[in-house]
């Protein structure tokens, strides 16, 4: 008889693990071995007895029963009714217990078994390593909380220096200017100032700001919404530094974010319109809300106010492993759905499975709408968000069940042109294509929004990614990145040293 | 019945820190509250049913049964007989478990007992922070955190 026992400690709490772990046929959304998992002869996935039947990643197939499952203790034990591995009477358990100095889980998972002579050491150093710590690793990198040194924080005495400039002077810093559209070369920096805010303006030292690929649109002249000379960004976070008249909702000091037109937002300094700038909760650090404001209030008004997704619909998100994609799997999962992700490659397959899509379709010799048919028993997706547009919106039409909802909201692969909407009755389609500002345009939506967007990362339902930080005056690179598909998660500029020195360098 | 709960992760290998914390006669050694220690009637610290006296640094004096004791599980159980807190029928449980991935120990310090409905919550925090978190944070010193 073997034995075997990994244990860790995550940074996290262990309610927060423990609702990932509990979900027995949860698996294949965050360990990296399993590609695909669904329990037989429809029982429930804490039902004590259920057989999950699953796929891993080399082609395997393994069915494991649930023997036990404990809330109380946190702990579930299983074991291998038929596997192609010859793992022989294999019992495990995953127990978790909370680390009560610093709030933390200890997890531990350990099995017994048997193997065919000769085989002990290889198939214990596979369960050890393939399964026990590589899913230590995905929970980790789903749960944990950013480091200490991810955080950027301004407090009111850092900001002190430059309300004492005085009410009348303008402050200096730096912005990102296109003089022309074109490449990332035209991107450059040059000093600008900020003037003192007018009546409803606020004034802002900014310490994060969020790149998105619509900004690239911007620059190009692909999307007419920037005339030369001027500056990108539609997205950041700060600290305010004054308010004019009629501001009540902003103080001095307090941190805040936006993520609205006007574009201007490539600065260290700006003053704005304060109606669409929102204070942030101590829990939201600035680069996360730099980098998944936009995305995240899209994903906000895609899930809840375009189509309010309800538990047992089935969603199609393409996509999966893009910016918004993402968010709208974890989103759309925890709100009950059945998700299925449409993407072109296995490793883009993997981050949306992460991301919470039960299961993931690479359209190929079979067409999306197919396999899309084949998941759902032949009923369809209930609702499908695509910003693909040309390329994709037949398909989706296709793959839409009876009274299903197609949300057309971009078009990365060009305009979807004219359409015949009697192609709609096909299946009593609702066709809707949402602008983001119509969702966003007063403080009432955009708040409303940021707050269940704030509340769903505290509660870890989304967590923002950021994958890469560039210090502002790097911009160009920043756009070069992005282009060249050199990028994961979230970009964020980081403006550089204030003036009076109170700031906090980023090289 | 009230319940105490504290567990931490110490940066050292659990056989490592077994050493100091089986012995049912150490804790002067390792517990900063407490001063002074014998096992009654000159039995060994490890024979089980034995009876620790030890007196904090604040003069208070508990006297403790040894219950169980576990090399197999890193575990220790132990009762009250008799002490100034005011708590009856307590029962206490140290257990250490490895953590595999660093060669770290993870230990965690149980507590059960009756007493006062209207004094639980101080004995809850002065129990679960003033004893066993500080006699952790000891451990933390000791052998890295």
């Amino acid at each position: 008889m073997i034995r075997v026992v990994r244990s860790t400690v995550i940074d996290a709490p262990v309610a927060a693990v423990w609702e990932i772990l509990r979900d027995f046929n949860g698996h294949d959304r965050w360990h990296p071995i399993v590609r695909r998992s669904m329990l037989e002869d429809s029982k429930r996935t804490d039902q004590v007895g259920c057989v999950r039947n699953f796929d891993l990643e080399d082609g395997a197939n393994v069915r494991e029963r649930l023997l036990s499952l404990s809330d109380s203790e946190r702990r579930f034990r299983y074991s291998i009714v038929a596997a192609d591995v010859p793992l022989r009477n294999y019992v495990a358990e995953v127990r978790l217990k909370p680390v009560t100095d610093g709030d933390r889980t200890f997890w531990h998972w350990s099995s017994t078994f048997n193997t065919p002579p000769g085989q002990e050491r290889e198939l214990a150093a596979l369960v050890a390593t393939e399964v026990y710590e590589a899913g230590f690793a995905a929970v980790r990198a789903r749960v944990e909380r950013p480091t200490g040194g991810n955080r950027r924080t301004w407090d009111a005495a850092a900001a002190a220096p430059a309300v004492r400039q005085g009410a009348g002077a303008a402050i200096e810093g730096t912005a990102i200017v296109i003089d022309r559209h074109g490449g990332a070369e035209e991107l450059h920096p040059q000093p600008a100032e900020a003037p003192p805010p007018g009546p409803s303006q606020v004034r802002l030292r900014q310490t994060a700001v969020g790149v998105n690929y619509i900004d690239v649109y911007c620059r190009t002249g692909y999307f007419d919404l920037l005339d030369p000379p001027g500056v990108p960004g539609l997205e950041a976070a700060g600290v305010v530094v004054d308010v004019g008249a009629n501001v009540g909702h902003l103080a001095p000091g307090q941190r805040v974010a936006y993520a609205c037109p006007p574009l201007g937002a490539y600065a260290s300094v700006r003053t704005m319109d304060a109606g669409l700038v929102i204070p942030l909760p101590d829990h939201i650090d600035d680069e996360t809300a730099a980098a998944g404001l936009l995305k995240g209030v899209t994903a906000e008004f895609l899930l809840h106010r375009v189509h309010a997704v309800a538990p047992g619909e089935t969603v199609l998100v393409y996509a999966p492993a893009g910016g918004v994609g993402r968010i709208l799997c974890q989103w759309a999962n925890r709100l009950g759905a059945t998700v299925i992700g449409a993407t072109s490659t296995d490793e883009k397959a993997r981050v949306g499975r992460a991301a919470g899509a039960h299961h993931v379709i690479v359209p190929g010799e079979r067409s999306l709408e197919e396999q899309v048919r084949d998941l759902t028993d032949g009923h369809g997706a209930d609702v499908i968000y695509d910003a693909v547009g040309r390329d994709s919106f037949a398909h989706s039409v296709a793959a839409l069940a009876v009274r299903g909802h197609l949300v057309s909201f971009g078009q990365a692969s060009g305009d979807i042109g004219p359409q015949d909407i009697s192609m709609l009755a096909g299946c009593s389609a609702t066709l809707s294509r949402p602008n983001y500002v119509h969702y966003t345009d007063t403080p009432e939506k955009f708040g409303a929004s940021a707050d269940r967007l704030f509340d769903a990362v505290q509660r870890r339902i989304v967590t923002i990614e950021i994958g890469q930080r560039f210090a502002l005056e790097n911009a160009a690179d920043a756009h070069r990145a992005l282009e060249g598909r050199a990028t994961t998660g979230s970009t964020v500029l980081i403006p550089g040293p204030i003036q009076d020195g109170q700031g906090e360098a980023e090289s | 019945m009230a319940r105490v709960y504290i567990s931490s992760v110490i940066g050292a290998p659990a056989d490592r820190i077994w050493q100091t914390v089986r012995d049912f006669n150490a804790l002067p050694d390792w517990v900063p509250a407490v001063r002074e220690s014998r096992i009654e009637g000159g039995q060994p610290s490890d024979q089980v049913g034995c009876v620790r006296a030890f007196r904090l640094e604040d003069g208070g004096f508990l006297r403790e049964r040894l219950l169980a004791l576990s090399d197999y599980d890193y575990s220790v159980t132990y009762a009250i007989l008799e002490s100034p807190m005011g708590v009856q029928n307590y029962i206490a449980t140290l257990k250490l478990m490895p953590v595999t991935d660093g060669g770290r120990t993870f230990a965690e310090w149980t507590a059960e007992f009756d007493c006062d409905p209207a004094a639980e919550a101080d004995l809850v925090a002065n129990i679960g922070n003033g004893v066993f978190q500080a006699a952790f944070d000891a451990l933390k010193v000791r052998f890295g955190s």
